[in-house]
């Protein structure tokens, strides 16, 4: 189609070209919308549609909830069935912008009279909102460069692995929607800066409040943004735009954000929106001495700008360390300070570093999630800084700090990826435009040998390399034909292979659902292991609905949502000592526990074991942490040394420490497992994902037995028993003697109670006469 | 300290001639907000803060007042033309009273 309109083009030139020009960004970001959202739709085709992971089987159950009891119910929402016995605020405790904008889109769909179910609506959320998020790239990319380096940029994002791992299709999390909030909310400041208008700013503040709503990275806007204004101060490059725009942004976005209940009065409150005040305040005492100077002369102007300009700015710096110091405003959270101070969250706050998406990012999987352009975005990058202005100012600081907290955090490399995204659209147009500049044959070529190949990434570009061509004055290049069909060559071919990467990652790495595996035979059939439904399934329909199952706090979500029953720890990590305890639990021997899971009023207890299946994200391999986060706050009853060998080793094999050995979890996890031989090579009680045999054999539990353990024993569910069932043999009830026959009552007739005198005798078969 | 004074009294000379009547009144505007703000600043130094939502609306209620109106200032002044372009004075008072809708909008729910 795009083809179709360029010919077209060449016919009648001036009037069509815009015309055409828009035709052709349409029918690309159409393209891109249509691809990101096809290539997120692995899970969906090999599994089926359902939700993945953890944390979107909270969001989803929170939305299924507020689509059936309706907004307000929601948001006063007291969920007793998680933390128990201490309940969770829910609406007090969550962003709602994720579930308010699936119940909204239900809602109007239900309107229309289309039945979708609200889980089909939160599996394709994120998919559909991929391509929301290319088209304000290709917008906010356009403000900053060029339309042809946003098309880049749009495609880019569409596909790019670093933002497909959080929005396939079934993963129904924040980050989803919160990207495209993100770069929206960029956009419209860029437009702001652009042109000074207070709509845009307003606009701009709108955005915010969205992703404010949406996600806890609203963080990163509102310092990025301060910043980005700071730094134009610095440059001096000080204008009345910057000043309607930051000051409308700032305090219609401030008094936004404090309307989110879980938000409240943080933005006041907490060091880590101070930055964004100071830039405020420090704007407004620019503004009145520019204001000012315009009324004075330059002499008598100077001195009194240093030392206005010093002073306020010291006295800004000094109020905010003032109020901190009194407690006005709460100092740096953990979760932030471990971002300065990258081993702060190892020793301070165990349960942060537990999280595997908090550590520090390799090398790796920057390539891995960004391909080749990780290695062209510093060209972009040079270029905004070679060619500096307002609006790049603003990307160069973007394209910095997300570097920087990409490299801090696994998790964070969502926000590194739009903006390298923006970056390599420009390097790559740039490019293009050098060498497809003076080539006729070139674009054409190249058009016809990609529309073959089915990326679409380059027509923008092929497209428009004529029209570029119409604009400059002919100059004799230093370039030389058969280098620029070879370097445009190069780039095409580079472009090929990063869809082609994109297409294998996400399909490898991004598409698994994680609570339904699967396994490859050596002939390629596929075998699905299903064992958390199985079992969690088995838990609703078995166990009685106020039941309370104990499981380590990664599995707290999925028990609520599929199970439907209580939980004592989950995802929503607000309680460290509670975890702390359920940690102790796990990590003491079966008496020690025991008084525990009583005190707690637990019934089941769930345990991950991959042993027999290899699966390595088991509760063993967690166990470390479940250890630490129990010393953390019971350091007199569990030391980590104790569960290690004397050389440092954590081994489950016959030299692991005997307390290792003997724990609840290790018991729970290898209980009758030394029995089973998986096959004639390996001996009895081989766990594979531990390549060893364990160390404790026949494992008895005194306390607790065993209710369900799922197919490939993935999924192992105990049940504690009541004090009356342990401590004496259990007699089966048909072995029970019942002597009310021979009982005599000491009491008199007068103080008997419910006895009836000649008590009529059924015998069975015969009739009453 | 005389520099000051002689300084000041040329400013106050300088604003009276030079700046036109419409500026003056948004002038006059913005001293009234001040004052608003100045008064709730007072209020909250002897009363308290109590009903903090409340309190936090009305402060910052008066601080958007006071930056819209400034913006509006800045883009009504016809020595600031070639910075805003595209931007008349009507469309500068059209996106006052938008961000003024949305502002109140806000304000009205957070009060409580």
């Amino acid at each position: 189609m795009s083809q179709a309109g360029t010919k077209k083009g060449a016919v009648s030139k001036l009037n069509r070209n815009a015309a055409i020009n828009s035709l052709i960004i349409c029918v690309v970001l159409l393209l891109a919308w249509v691809a990101g959202f096809a290539s997120r739709l692995f899970a969906v085709i090999r599994f089926e549609s359902i939700i993945h992971e953890f944390d979107p089987w909270f969001n989803y159950r929170a939305t299924a909830y507020m689509v059936k009891h309706g907004f307000y119910n929601f948001l006063n929402w007291f969920d007793e069935r998680a933390w128990y016995p201490l309940g969770r605020i829910v609406g007090g405790t969550v962003y709602p912008g994720l579930m308010i904008t699936s119940g909204s889109i239900h809602y109007i769909l239900h309107l229309l009279n289309i039945n979708v179910h609200i889980r089909d609506i939160c599996v394709f959320l994120a998919p559909i909102f991929s391509g929301l998020t290319a088209i304000s790239t290709y917008l906010l990319t356009r403000e900053l460069w060029s339309s042809g380096a946003g098309l880049f940029a749009a495609c880019f994002i569409a596909i790019v692995p670093g933002y497909i791992s959080r929005s396939v299709a079934g993963s129904y999390d924040n980050e989803g929607i919160a990207i495209f909030a993100l770069q929206f909310t960029y956009f419209l400041w860029i437009k702001s800066v652009k042109t000074g208008s207070v709509f845009w700013a307003v606009a701009a503040s709108l955005s915010y409040f969205y992703m404010v709503s949406a996600w806890g990275g609203y963080v990163f806007i509102i310092n990025l943004i301060p910043l980005h204004v700071f730094v134009l101060l610095l440059m001096g490059r000080y204008s009345n735009r910057l000043f309607t725009s930051y000051t409308t942004f700032y305090i219609l976005g401030l008094v936004m954000s404090m309307q989110i209940p879980f938000v409240g009065f943080q933005p006041i409150r907490t060091s880590e929106h101070m930055a964004a005040a100071g830039v405020f305040a420090l704007l407004f005492a620019v503004a009145v001495l520019k204001y000012l100077q315009s009324m004075m002369s330059k002499s008598e102007f100077k001195f009194l700008v240093i030392w206005g300009g010093s002073l306020a700015a010291g006295l800004v710096f000094a109020t905010v360390v003032a109020l901190t110091y009194a407690g006005y405003i709460a100092p740096w959270s953990g979760r932030f300070y471990s971002l300065w101070d990258t081993g702060y969250a190892k020793i301070h706050i165990p349960i942060i570093a537990s999280v595997s998406e908090h550590q520090p990012t390799t090398w790796f999987s920057f390539f891995f999630d960004l391909h080749v352009l990780i290695a062209t975005f510093p060209a972009g990058l040079w270029y905004c800084i070679k060619h500096v202005n307002d609006e790049r100012v603003f990307v160069i600081l973007y394209a910095l700090s997300a570097v920087y907290f990409a490299g801090v955090m696994v998790r964070l490399m969502l926000t590194l990826t739009p903006v390298v995204c923006m970056l390599s659209g420009i390097a790559f147009s740039i490019l293009l435009e050098l060498y497809l500049r003076e080539e006729d044959s070139g674009p054409s070529e190249i058009e016809g040998d990609e529309s073959t190949q089915g990326g679409k990434r380059l027509y923008d570009k092929a497209g428009k390399a004529p029209k570029i061509k119409h604009e400059q004055v002919k100059e004799q290049d230093p370039i030389g034909p058969n280098i620029r069909s070879i370097a445009a060559v190069v780039l095409v071919l580079l472009l090929m292979l990063f869809v082609v990467h994109c297409t294998w990652v996400t399909s490898n790495a991004y598409s698994s659902p994680s609570i339904v595996l699967a396994s490859y035979g050596s002939d390629g059939t596929r075998q699905i292991l299903d064992d958390f439904r199985e079992a969690y399934f088995w838990l609703s329909q078995n166990t009685a609905d106020d039941a309370r199952v104990m499981s380590w706090w990664d599995y707290g979500y999925q028990i609520a949502g599929m199970a439907n029953r209580t939980t004592l720890v989950d995802n929503n990590t607000w309680n460290n000592s509670h975890i702390a305890l359920v940690g102790k639990a796990m990590s003491s021997n079966e008496s020690a526990a025991y008084e525990i899971m009583t005190a707690l009023d637990v019934d089941y207890v769930l345990v991950i074991f991959g042993g027999v299946i290899g699966y390595s994200g088991d509760d063993i391999n967690k166990f470390l942490w479940m250890v630490r986060i129990a010393e953390g706050e019971h350091p007199k009853d569990i030391r980590e040394s104790d569960y290690f060998t004397e050389q440092g080793e954590f081994r489950i094999d016959a030299e692991g420490s005997q307390i290792l050995l003997n724990c609840l979890m290790y018991k729970l996890s290898y209980y009758k497992f030394g029995e089973l031989r998986l096959d004639y090579r390996s001996p009895a009680g081989f766990d594979r994902t531990r390549n060893a045999v364990i160390g404790n054999k026949d494992i008895n539990l005194t306390y607790l037995e065993e209710a369900y353990t799922s197919e490939h024993w993935l999924v192992r569910i105990y049940r504690v028993k009541k004090p009356d069932e342990f401590n004496r043999p259990r007699i089966p009830v048909a072995n029970r003697v019942i002597k009310s026959s021979s009982f005599i009552s000491k009491k008199n007739s007068k103080r008997k109670k419910g006895l009836i005198k000649n008590k009529p005798v059924v015998i069975k078969g015969k009739r009453s006469q | 300290m005389a520099q000051i004074t002689g300084v000041l009294s040329k400013f106050y000379t300088d604003y009276l001639t030079k700046t036109p009547k419409k500026l003056k009144a948004i002038d006059a505007y913005l001293v009234y907000v001040l004052l608003t703000g100045i008064i709730q600043f007072i209020y909250c130094i002897l009363v308290g803060t109590f009903p903090f939502n409340s309190f936090l609306s009305g402060f910052t209620s008066t601080v958007s007042c006071f930056v819209l109106g400034v913006c509006l200032r800045l883009q009504v002044n016809p020595e600031n033309k070639n910075q805003f372009y595209g931007i008349s004075p009507e469309r500068g008072f059209a996106d006052f009273i938008f961000a003024h809708a949305i502002l109140h909008l806000v304000v009205m729910n957070f009060i409580g």
